[in-house]
């Protein structure tokens, strides 16, 4: 149009310059596929993936990579995390959004939010003198307290933060008219919460699920620190069906991580390939729980 | 009536139990850590350097100089890129709805939300693969720091960007209004403005880094000695506490230096609440 003054010149400069900056996080995201599946693929290549992901046999020494038991130990693991968390997060999400006073409130939040930021390491720790401890008094055959349930258990905390403080914003952001209509009609608050908020937030509090799950199948030095590490599909060890949550078991993440340091070749593109299947399970689960999100939008 | 009355108390008090439960979770860990390890520091566990070895011995010294340089290095790599994208987002990203730039914008923030998502094993196994092995720079501060720094760009986005929005849009309109460009505005008026709330997210995330695990054990190498460049190994207090506790006999300096991180976290934390107090109180 007309000659470019410099500060013209410094606008377009730093237009492009921030643009630039908004797809660093895409670039990041690409590279990372590329190269982590770049190094995967000689493994799937090799055993094939099907192979992989159905055999629970993983011997690197001989040359067996089968990663199903790594997949069902991530799996039990969050499950017990999901239900031994989840209704403590949903009861303290709904104290916190309907019954707390809100100086109690004010007082409890922060305390839950700490939680989040206390290092993944100190709850390996905690776990392992505390929680390891006394899974052990537990009588069953080689129980050494090391195990799915103490993992759990652990993971359950960890998790604690993110679904209360999530569900909490979803059940406040049901419209005040909602609660003031079923009051009106003569329903108690509990009948209010119950009939009518849970359901209006129910998007919201299932998201808030899911994204605990994608964090517990994520989480990786705590598990190493209290699962026993054992390559091994966990198995009930009495008649008892639940001792299955006593077995030893190694999540996808921890194979990654004792392994990675000192494995080369073909067993060092199966943890690469280990690191693939987890980034997929997890973004399916976040995708889904972003989808919901959505959904509760509307 | 009274059935109905009886069932609410009964629920409520659950919730009580529940909102209680999860104070006393936190204060169990916190405490535990705490009484457990504070007995052990002294001056001296700040002042020295592990000795390695099985028996665990010396302090923690070098693991305090590596964390601040790594805490360093990885906000010098992500603070440009983070603060850069947020400011794109929040300024300049809202005429561009249909256009091309438009799509850009869209990909641009699907690429933060999958960031966000991504496990930090995997940031680990990536920086691994790419600056550990491919462009050799080995296990070392730089390495870690790169890997280090996508984790925590997307938080660095959002919470500029939070810090962004919160700042009125009179502010804009009022500089554009005295013939000030985009950019100018930006620069002179938005950034100021919002400086409370970025740097909240930026302390965010130098948290999530002391914090951090996964990604550090698999790209800084884990020595004990102090780091004299930028590719020297190393080993964070937070990886210490795992090498004490997995590797040696010494479970209570895992505990004291556990006691460290935990005093830290709740010292960032408390800093945190108390600018983000700060800044709500200034609105009302």
């Amino acid at each position: 149009m007309t000659f470019g003054t410099k500060r013209d010149c410094t606008q377009k400069i730093m237009r492009t310059v921030l643009l630039v900056s908004a797809l660093t996080s895409v670039l990041i995201v690409v590279l990372i596929f590329v190269f982590t599946a770049g190094r995967a693929a000689p493994a799937f290549h090799e055993i094939g993936i099907w192979k992989m992901v159905s055999d629970t046999t993983w011997r690197p020494g001989s040359g067996e990579f089968g990663i199903l038991a790594m997949i069902a130990g991530s799996g039990i693991v969050t499950l017990g995390a999901v239900l031994l968390g989840v209704p403590l997060a949903l009861g303290s999400a709904v104290f916190l959004a309907e019954i707390a006073p809100e100086w109690i409130a004010g007082a409890v939040r922060p305390s839950i939010e700490l939680l989040a930021g206390i290092p993944s390491v100190v709850y390996g720790l905690f776990g392992m003198a505390v929680i390891v401890p006394m899974v052990r008094t537990i009588p069953a055959p080689g129980n050494a307290g090391y195990g799915v349930l103490s993992a759990s258990v652990v993971l359950a905390v960890m998790i604690l933060p993110t679904v209360t403080s999530i569900s909490e914003l979803a059940i406040r952001s049901v419209p005040a008219g909602y609660r003031e209509g079923s009051l009106a009609l003569g329903a108690t608050k509990w009948e209010t919460v119950r009939r009518v908020l849970i359901p209006a937030a129910k998007p919201g509090i299932v998201s808030a699920v899911i994204l605990g799950l994608g964090r517990a199948l994520g989480e990786t030095v705590a598990m190493i620190m209290v699962i026993g590490n054992s390559a091994i599909l966990p198995a009930a060890s009495t008649g008892n069906p639940l001792s299955i949550f006593l077995s030893r078991a190694r999540t996808l993440t921890g194979n990654i991580a004792v392994e990675i340091s000192y494995a080369t070749g073909v067993h060092e593109s199966a943890l690469f390939a280990t690191g693939v299947v987890l980034f997929v399970l997890i973004m399916l689960i976040n995708s889904s729980a972003a989808l919901l999100l959505k959904k509760g939008v509307r | 009536m009274n059935r109905r009355k009886l069932s609410q108390n009964a629920a409520f008090s659950l919730f009580w139990a529940a909102g209680i439960m999860s104070v006393l979770i936190m204060a169990v860990v916190v405490g535990y850590v705490l009484v457990k390890g504070l007995p052990g520091i002294s001056f001296d566990f700040f002042t020295t350097s592990p000795r390695g070895g099985l028996s665990g011995e010396g302090g923690i010294y070098s693991t305090i100089v590596t964390t601040f340089y790594l805490v360093v290095v990885t906000l010098a790599f992500a603070i440009p890129p983070g603060v850069g994208a947020a400011v794109y987002f929040s300024e300049y990203s809202g005429s561009t709805v249909g256009s091309l730039t438009g799509k850009l914008v869209n990909l641009a923030r699907f690429g933060v939300d999958t960031l966000a998502g991504v496990p930090s094993i995997v940031f680990g196994l990536f920086g691994y693969a790419v600056f550990v092995t491919a462009m050799n720079l080995g296990f070392s501060i730089l390495s870690a720091s790169m890997a280090g720094a996508c984790l925590i760009i997307p938080v660095i986005i959002r919470t500029t960007e939070d810090a962004l929005e919160s700042v009125p849009s009179g502010y804009r309109e009022g500089s554009l209004a005295l013939g000030a460009n985009r950019w100018e505005t930006t620069w002179k008026v938005v950034l100021p403005a919002a400086f409370r709330g970025i740097s909240t997210g930026i302390l965010l995330s130098a948290g999530r880094i002391v914090s951090e695990t996964a990604i550090f054990f698999v790209t800084l190498g884990g020595s004990y000695r102090v780091p004299h460049s930028l590719m020297s190994g190393g080993r964070t207090m937070a990886l210490h506490v795992y090498y004490l506790a997995m590797e040696t006999r010494a479970f209570d300096r895992a505990m004291s230096t556990a006691a460290v991180l935990v005093g830290l976290v709740v010292v960032m934390n408390l800093g945190i609440n108390t600018i983000t107090g700060r800044i709500t109180g200034k609105q009302r």
